[in-house]
């Protein structure tokens, strides 16, 4: 087999991995979106706000402790405690809970009945302000997150692909179990959505508010929940990217990483969010392996959008997408 | 009680189509430009028009330019810092390529590239609406910032990758490069805010400025009334884009005077000029200003008062300025979503009827 | 049938001309579903014409098979002689037809005066550069154009509305409007998509008299749809009935009263 082909197999997989965790970023923004007509910007932040929790909760860090040592001129850190991970992950579901509660209350029942661009433009600034405050409440340095998925090189394909391709693959276990997570994920949230009384209300206030109102099913309740999925999916995605690169400000740029997902998959669509991460993952990926060499490397910051962007010029309500019918 | 249309009698349609039709308004106005040009001038230092005056200058014409394409138009772009970037590209490389040629030029032509650009990424949205275009538009940010980092053609091969600005004067004195005076800067970006201001202002009260509005509010009955969306769509796009190139030029060349284009143009940039527009005012050009303004005083305050006052660090102060914009964006989207301006306007309507309100 | 060019003299002696529209063999399907079924009809200089029928009809299909916002795949449309080829509906606008909604289509974000003065689009030429810097071309066609929105404005007593926002407009008057947009671009031929729907007794009887007056001052060819047969009947000159997507009577008022089909179409005869 030739060697190009070899190595362009890895990057295919490599790609698919990757295009998983877009996926998984992108399922949080159609969630919201198919409930509330909310289109989410800040997923990305809450992502990074979750990792940031879970962190400063494992680590037993004192929140706004450098606000409190400015204030008072103290110098107090941390309680001095480390809570196991999956304590740390519940406690933190509680906060992303609270969060969606607090949104809900806050924000989004006073932008009841606007149009879907100024929802667009709320979120962006709810992204900005959960940005300064979880730097304000956890510190803005970049944190280590373990909460003991395995990491490194798999050494099982490794040995495989060598025997058979002459050329060991290098892939991360890390993406493995992620892979794997969001995979699970994805299936628990369809069947929650389809087969519980919770999920077909859910969907009842996606289709028309005022029909889920009538016959009966809260509104709000179905909002703070599907934030709080969405919070769900943002801590699963923070945690992912969180364990592979450290829980840094980048992190939050993932969310412009769903985008071109969202376009290319059509924002309505749980298939089309997968279809959509994965053609993205793999399609970047082989692109920058490709050509970017050729152009000045770097590519993966803008392909996904040019693709998007071409592609919804032919088909603007994207792959699986619902039908824009125009009337008078 | 001078605040009235009141026996202010209008005998022709000209009158009547005046962009301040109370006298009042009227004297304001002129009073402004006088201050701007014949006294600031002389009272400012560096740290004034560095910190202050040339920020809010350029990045009010960037906003005037958004202000066109979302607030009147109705297309939100989220790719103005792209777009600055392209401006403050073209600058260099005129600059560079005619250094025979006045630098007021080449702003002005910088502005027409981005025009130009503009309108190639104004395409879809003949197709595309709403946030599918918001999201569109991301696309001309990072392409375009990615362009200007790995195309060393653009940046004329210089070593670190960054563009700075070479000395051009206008009348023998310095107006870009490091020996530029503060006041000199002050009066370029003034003169260019000011021409922007009354051209966006003719345009937007005119038959372009109605095709525009038109296609925001409906674009389908818009086009059953005759307006080409083809061609308003795009004209927005260009002017847009004229306004933000502008902006860029000025803030690579005059102010900044070397830039590194991922730092200074990256989609945060994009970001902070639409929330301008929102705080100040969609669809509205003073608005463009009183934004523009917030949104420089904002960060130089908390500055002054929580480092410079408190004691406290600026990583704190950074982080807090932060949560205060995101915050005041939601809060004018909610309870005013027409932004400083609306606030100004009903501040007006009740001092014309001062003292007597009913 | 009438003469094509030769027109007739209406019950209250009004000349009608020559032919301005003329719709044939028109076929309009939506997918499988077939909106219009082969109909023919025409529409003559000065005539007030009305289209109706129970509702799901085809009627506000064929109105935008008029304006041009759809394309049938059958037939042909002929304006003022003209074959149409099939053309975007901003184009459609330019030959001279204008129209109102059924579900008002104002421009919420600008005041009255200039919701008027986009009927004027069509006609305002200046190039930017003139209107950039307000001189010249740009300014004059401001005036004229004003002078022209101010005369329908007072035709339609919304004088003291000029420099409201439209938002704040209670129903009534935003229909008002509209007409006033619809005729500000003088229109050959004005389209009228239920001008009296949701209005009570008064309000119906203002636009009837607006209409009316309408064509009657500047000779305005107008075709409508109406749900209230009663001012169907009153206002309109010929009328064209549809009953699922075809044509099922075609005369004036008193006809198509008379006419069998019509009546059983009202009252709901079972279809086989």
């Amino acid at each position: 087999m030739p060697e190009q082909l070899v190595f362009a197999m890895e990057v295919f997989l490599n790609g698919l991995m990757a295009g998983v965790l877009y996926a998984l970023v992108a399922l949080g923004f159609v969630l919201i979106y198919k409930a509330s007509g909310i289109f989410n910007y800040a997923q990305g932040v809450m992502a990074l706000f979750s990792a940031m929790t879970l962190v400063g909760i494992m680590e037993g860090q004192v929140p706004f402790s450098h606000l409190i040592n400015a204030m008072l001129g103290t110098h107090v850190h941390h309680f001095g405690w480390h809570l196991p991970a999956v304590l740390g992950i519940l406690l933190t579901m509680v906060v992303m809970v609270g969060l969606a509660w607090l949104v809900q209350v806050v924000i989004f029942r006073h932008l009841v009945n606007q149009e879907p661009i100024i929802l667009f433009m709320a979120t962006i600034g709810l992204a900005y302000f959960m940005e300064g405050f979880g730097d304000l409440m956890w510190g803005a340095e970049i944190k280590k997150l373990d909460v003991g998925l395995p990491q490194g090189i798999n050494l099982w394909i490794d040995e495989t692909t060598f025997n058979i391709f002459d050329y060991g693959f290098f892939i991360d276990n890390l993406d493995i179990v992620a892979t794997i997570i969001a995979a699970l994920l994805v299936g628990v949230l369809v069947a929650f959505s389809q087969y519980t009384k919770q999920g077909r209300a859910m969907r009842a206030v996606a289709d028309d508010h005022q029909a889920a109102l009538s016959v009966g099913v809260s509104l709000s309740f179905i909002w703070v929940m599907v934030w709080s999925v969405a919070g769900f999916v943002a801590l699963v995605a923070g945690i992912m990217w969180g364990t592979k690169s450290g829980v840094q400000f980048s992190l939050s740029l993932i969310a412009l990483k769903a985008l071109p997902v969202l376009m290319l998959g059509g924002f309505t669509s749980i298939p089309g969010a997968i279809v959509g991460g994965l053609i993205i993952g793999v399609g970047e990926k082989l692109f920058e392996f490709a050509i970017g060499p050729i152009i000045g490397g770097a590519t993966e910051n803008w392909f996904a959008y040019v693709l998007a962007l071409v592609f919804l010029v032919f088909r603007p309500q994207g792959l699986f997408g619902d039908k824009i019918i125009e009337r008078v | 009680m001078f605040y009235r249309e009141a026996g202010d009698f209008k005998t022709s349609y000209q009158d009547d189509n005046q962009t301040f039709p109370i006298k009042f308004d009227r004297y304001r106005y002129y009073f402004m430009l006088f201050v701007a040009f014949a006294i600031i001038p002389f009272m400012i230092n560096d740290y004034w028009v560095n910190a202050v005056f040339l920020p809010f200058l350029i990045y009010a014409i960037a906003a005037i330019g958004l202000n066109i394409l979302t607030g009147y138009c109705g297309q939100v772009s989220l790719g103005t810092g792209g777009f600055m970037a392209v401006g403050a590209y073209a600058v260099y490389k005129l600059m560079t390529m005619f250094p025979e040629v006045s630098v007021l030029i080449h702003i002005v032509l910088a502005g027409v590239i981005t025009a130009g650009v503009g309108v190639l990424f104004g395409l879809p949205s003949l197709r595309i609406k709403g946030f599918y275009l918001a999201v569109a538009t991301l696309a001309a940010q990072f392409f375009l910032v990615w362009l200007f980092n790995r195309v060393p053609w653009f940046y004329n091969y210089s070593a670190s990758g960054q563009i700075s600005a070479p000395e051009r004067t206008f009348l023998g004195e310095p107006i870009t490069g490091p020996a530029t005076e503060a006041w000199a800067a002050y009066l370029v970006c003034l003169v260019f805010v000011t021409l922007s201001a009354i051209v966006a202002r003719n345009l937007t009260r005119g038959s372009l400025g109605r095709k525009w509005m038109a296609i925001r509010d409906m674009d389908i009955a818009a086009e059953i009334i005759g307006v080409n969306p083809l061609g308003a769509k795009l004209s927005a796009f260009a002017i847009s884009s004229f306004f933000v190139g502008l902006s860029g030029a000025l803030f690579f060349a005059v102010y900044l005077g070397a830039v590194e284009v991922g730092e200074v143009f990256g989609i945060n940039k994009s970001f902070l000029v639409l929330f301008m527009i929102i705080i100040g005012g969609l669809g509205s050009i003073f608005g463009s200003f009183a934004g523009a303004a917030f949104l420089v005083l904002l960060p130089v305050f908390l500055k002054n008062v929580l480092v410079g006052g408190l004691g406290w660090p600026t990583d704190l102060a950074a982080h807090l300025e932060f949560m205060i914009v995101g915050g005041l964006i939601i809060v004018f989207l909610i309870a005013e979503p027409h932004g400083l301006a609306q606030l100004w306007r009903v501040t007006k309507e009740k001092l014309r009827l001062w003292p007597f309100p009913h | 049938m009438l003469d094509q060019e030769q027109g007739y003299v209406t019950a209250d002696g009004r000349q009608i001309g020559g032919t301005v529209m003329d719709m044939r063999n028109i076929t309009l399907r939506f997918g499988g579903v077939t909106a219009i079924k082969d109909i023919s009809f025409d529409i003559r200089e000065g005539e007030i014409r009305a289209i109706i029928g129970p509702n799901g009809a085809g009627k506000s299909s064929m109105l935008n098979v008029i304006s041009g916002f759809y394309v049938p795949q059958e037939g042909q449309v002929y304006f003022r002689g003209e074959k149409r080829a099939p053309m975007r509906p901003y184009e459609v606008a330019r030959q001279g037809i204008a129209r109102t909604f059924q579900n008002i289509a104002l421009f919420e974000g600008m005041s009255v005066l200039d919701n008027v003065m986009t009927g004027r689009l069509t006609q305002m030429k200046a190039g930017i550069l003139s209107q950039a810097l307000w001189r010249g071309k740009a300014e004059k066609e401001e005036v004229e154009n004003r002078e022209i929105c101010e005369k329908v404005i007072d035709f339609l007593e919304i004088q003291h509305i000029r420099k409201t926002p439209v938002a704040r407009l209670p129903y009534g008057l935003k229909k008002r409007v509209e007409l006033a947009r619809a005729l500000a671009s003088e229109p050959k031929l004005l389209l009228l998509d239920e001008p009296m729907a949701g209005m009570n007794v008064e309000e119906k009887e203002d636009m009837s008299r607006f209409i009316l007056d309408v064509n009657d001052e500047f000779g305005t060819t107008i075709a409508l749809i109406e749900h209230d047969m009663g001012v169907v009947m009153d206002l309109s000159d010929r009328v064209v009935v549809m009953d699922y997507g075809r044509k099922i009577g075609d005369g004036t008022p008193e006809e198509v009263r008379n006419n069998q089909e019509v009546i059983d179409a009202y009252l709901g005869v079972s279809h086989d």
